[in-house]
């Protein structure tokens, strides 16, 4: 299985978040992660589906995507031709003794601390999913009081925009 | 105030112009897709209504009626009960059932005969959840339908009101789509998206869920409103690349099949199905969904595939190298295991719904459209290949699939307890009605027993609860049938379980002069699933027997039950009376009919295929599996 992510736009309609959520578990389709969010073009938005499936079963994904009234477009967004990003906030333990060394780290991967305490601070961070893993793994020793984590947001590169060929065609 | 709108006469051409077009949709609704996408996606004669002040509720029964809406069923309660009351004055036909399934089950039979969207109104919470089980079979056996409920107030959404259910929710995975209306404004273009929806591209149910103070809100009508659905776009024409390739795999095959499922019958397509077919030669096979699409007397119809089809439409598509896939979807019924599921053939998978296309089997050309359009662009490219390269010869495939046809014909065997065969009964409603009745099975024994014995030479003569195989469906449905047919006879061929389910319908139809005939093929259990015990848990009766049959405590008496409702009624346990009672039931047309056909329990459906093996494993009988000669 590989993974795969689907721009999805959509009308911004209420339930329409429900209906493609209930159409991955009727269906029995594995949802990695999901972001939704407004568009630049008013009553649509945007949703960036991340999936683990092999060929086929993306394709049966897409079509009964498709099939929701409210969805617009689909569009597989492969690795090479878009931007990725998921974005992550960690609370980790850090007193007078190790606050310098877990600050250090962040700054090591162009993380920022957004909130100190006298026992943690909060840690910002954004990019590949891998350099996450990555930051998450030298922060743990520290001890990681919490962690909250976006879904993978995605964009293609290059200058074209996809609600603008969805509303030609539509 | 629902008519009568003023039309200056400048929209009076507009006016009859539309009204042509709403005569021709009755006739063949398939067209009107079509034509309604290039002239108006609003159904009904599109009538110019100018802005009106009304209240929502009026709004719904006005959006109905310029829809082209003439029968709805359904029951009221508290959260519908605005609508109502402009419904009382509406010109339209509402039938009042006795439980909301059998409104839902109506409108499915309605729509099944009509080719028009069936409607259906309940209220909140309980009524709209008696709804769903017809959602979900309109859904599975793609029936175009529209379900109107009542919703509690917009400002108590959420709080548990009473009668409050969350149905747009609950129906989501078992609709085509759904709308939530709060605002009154929206209820014109919501009702014609409703419509539009249901009756275009793979037609489904369609919900409409109306908060009360939606409909008692005061509103500004106009017709006909904008439908603004930008991610909808059902594909009606084939690609022709694709359609000439699928002409070059059949000149090419020697083994092909017109593989037939009921889209061909939402689509109107059987006149366009049977020039292919004749043009090419080709073994026909219809599903359950199918049957009557393509007539059962025609020569080159080799019967219905499946788990319980006949010995050669099951090895026609098993031994086929070419499975002309037409409005049909790789059901689990039909294709048994898989993976051992015509081995050799290549698949050709014409389809309005793209997502059917490669769900089950991969398709080596897959073609999305209404076989509406794809069966005759598939023709005439047929022709085209024919006429340069000479028709194909299948007399080898024809030789053995007469074989096959002629040494497994359908039948049965008489019952050893002196009961009369289930199979008979059927068979003789069959033929003494003919080709023009509608009939309409519930599920199970009696239902595969309807889709064998029953001749079927015209499409929308057979009504079933394929997909979802709901108990309970053949009595509304044939309700509903009747009341869109009203000049045919419609049987409601049920069991004994299924009867009991919804028989409170009959009160609808005595009450409303709407006279089915229903045959309770009585075998005094839950006949299928008593087969399997049977069959598989070496005939551990658990909880199958119903004690309504012969030497029973015949609880109900349905003759009795029967007489209670109003309808006319007998009883009929001898084989020389089966022709007379039909007969009778045949002249009755004042009120509904009901025979309890008293049959014995033991009888089975053969041909079967068991769950969980190759179609190759068909039994034309216990343990009885054909002696495969090897062609080649």
């Amino acid at each position: 299985m590989t993974r795969h992510t689907l721009s999805v736009l959509v009308e911004d309609k209420p339930g329409v978040l429900t209906r493609v959520a209930s159409l991955f578990a009727r269906r029995a389709f594995n949802i990695n992660s999901l972001a939704v969010g407004p568009t630049e073009v008013p009553g649509m938005s945007r949703m960036t589906v991340v999936v683990d499936a092999d060929g086929e079963l993306v394709e049966q994904i897409t079509k009964q995507l498709n099939k929701l009234v409210n969805v617009i477009k689909i569009v597989e967004l492969t690795p090479e031709s878009s931007v990725q990003r998921d974005h992550i906030l960690v609370k980790v333990r850090a007193d007078a003794a190790t606050r310098l060394q877990v600050t250090q780290a962040a700054d090591l991967f162009r993380a920022s601390v957004v909130d100190v305490s006298t026992e943690s601070v909060v840690i910002e961070a954004t990019g590949h999913p891998e350099k996450l893993t990555a930051l998450l793994s030298v922060l743990e020793p520290f001890g990681i009081r919490e962690i909250v984590q976006s879904g993978t947001l995605a964009v293609g590169r290059g200058s074209r925009s996809m609600s603008d060929r969805a509303l030609r065609s539509a | 105030m629902s008519k009568g709108s003023p039309i200056s006469p400048s929209l009076m051409a507009a006016k009859s112009a539309g009204a042509s077009k709403a005569s021709e949709r009755v006739a063949r609704p398939a067209d009107a897709g079509v034509d309604t996408a290039a002239v108006s996606p609003v159904l009904g004669p599109n009538n110019v209504v100018p802005p009106t002040v009304m209240t929502g509720s009026q709004a719904i029964v006005r959006s109905l009626e310029e829809l082209g809406v003439d029968d709805i069923f359904g029951l009221p309660g508290g959260a519908i009960l605005p609508t109502y009351d402009p419904l009382m004055a509406s010109r339209m036909n509402h039938i009042l059932v006795r439980h909301e399934q059998g409104a839902g089950h109506a409108a499915q039979g309605y729509a099944m005969v009509t080719g028009r969207v069936g409607v259906c109104i309940a209220t909140s919470g309980p009524g709209a959840t008696n709804l769903v089980t017809a959602i979900m079979d309109a859904h599975m056996d793609s029936v175009p339908m529209v379900a109107i409920t009542g919703q509690v107030s917009s400002g108590v959404i959420g709080t548990d009101a009473f009668q409050e259910a969350d149905i747009v929710g609950i129906t989501m995975p078992i609709t085509k789509h759904s709308f939530l209306v709060t605002d009154p404004n929206d209820i014109p273009h919501v009702m014609a998206e409703a419509f539009h929806l249901a009756s275009t591209g793979r037609p489904g149910p369609v919900l409409v869920d109306v908060a009360k103070d939606a409909q008692q809100g005061q509103m500004t009508f106009s017709w006909p409103p904008k439908i603004d659905l930008p991610g909808y776009h059902p594909v009606l024409r084939g690609h022709n690349k694709q359609v000439r390739e699928a002409a070059r795999l059949i000149a090419a095959a020697s083994k092909p099949v017109l593989y037939v499922g009921g889209g061909v019958s939402k689509a109107h397509a059987s006149a366009e199905l049977l020039e292919l077919a004749e043009l090419s030669g080709a073994p026909v096979v219809t599903t359950l969904m199918a049957r009557g699409v393509f007539p059962d007397s025609h020569p080159q119809h080799v019967g219905m595939p499946g788990m319980h089809g006949t010995v050669s439409a099951v090895t026609a598509l098993q031994q086929s190298d070419l499975l002309i896939t037409l409005g049909a979807r790789f059901d689990d019924r039909v294709t048994g295991v898989l993976k051992s599921f015509a081995p050799n053939a290549k698949v050709i998978h014409a389809d309005i719904d793209p997502a059917e296309i490669s769900k089950n089997r991969t398709a080596d050309v897959p073609i999305v459209g209404s076989v509406k359009e794809i069966i005759p662009e598939l023709s005439e490219a047929l022709r085209a290949l024919f006429a340069v390269s000479g028709t194909p010869d299948y007399t080898n495939w024809w030789t053995f699939l007469n074989n096959l046809k002629e040494t497994y014909p359908l039948g049965w065997t008489e019952p050893d307890d002196g009961l009369s065969a289930p199979q008979r009964v059927i068979e003789r409603i069959g033929a003494l009605t003919g080709p023009e009745g509608v009939y309409v099975a519930g599920v199970g024994q009696h239902q595969m027993w309807a889709s064998q014995f029953i001749k079927y030479e015209r499409p929308h003569a057979w009504l079933n609860s394929g997909g979802a195989g709901t108990m309970g469906y053949a009595v509304p449905a044939a309700m509903g049938a009747k009341v869109g047919a009203p000049d045919r006879v419609v049987w409601a061929i049920d069991g004994d379980g299924c009867f009991q389910m919804t028989n409170q319908e009959l009160a609808t139809c005595a009450i409303n002069k709407i006279p089915i005939k229903v045959a309770i093929i009585n075998n005094s259990s839950l006949g299928m699933v008593r087969q399997w015990q049977t069959l598989f848990y070496e005939g551990r009766y658990s909880n199958t027997d119903l004690n309504t049959g012969h030497d029973t405590v015949r609880i109900p008496d349905f003759v009795k039950l029967a007489d209670a409702y109003g309808c006319a009624s007998f009883r009929c346990d001898r084989d020389e009376d089966i022709d007379a009672t039909i007969q009778k039931a045949l002249e009755i047309n004042d009120r509904p009919v009901v025979i309890d056909f008293v049959v014995s329990p033991n009888s089975m459906v053969w041909p079967m295929v068991p769950s969980g093996v190759s179609n190759d494993q068909i039994q034309v009988a216990r343990n009885m599996t054909p002696e495969w000669e090897e062609e080649d």
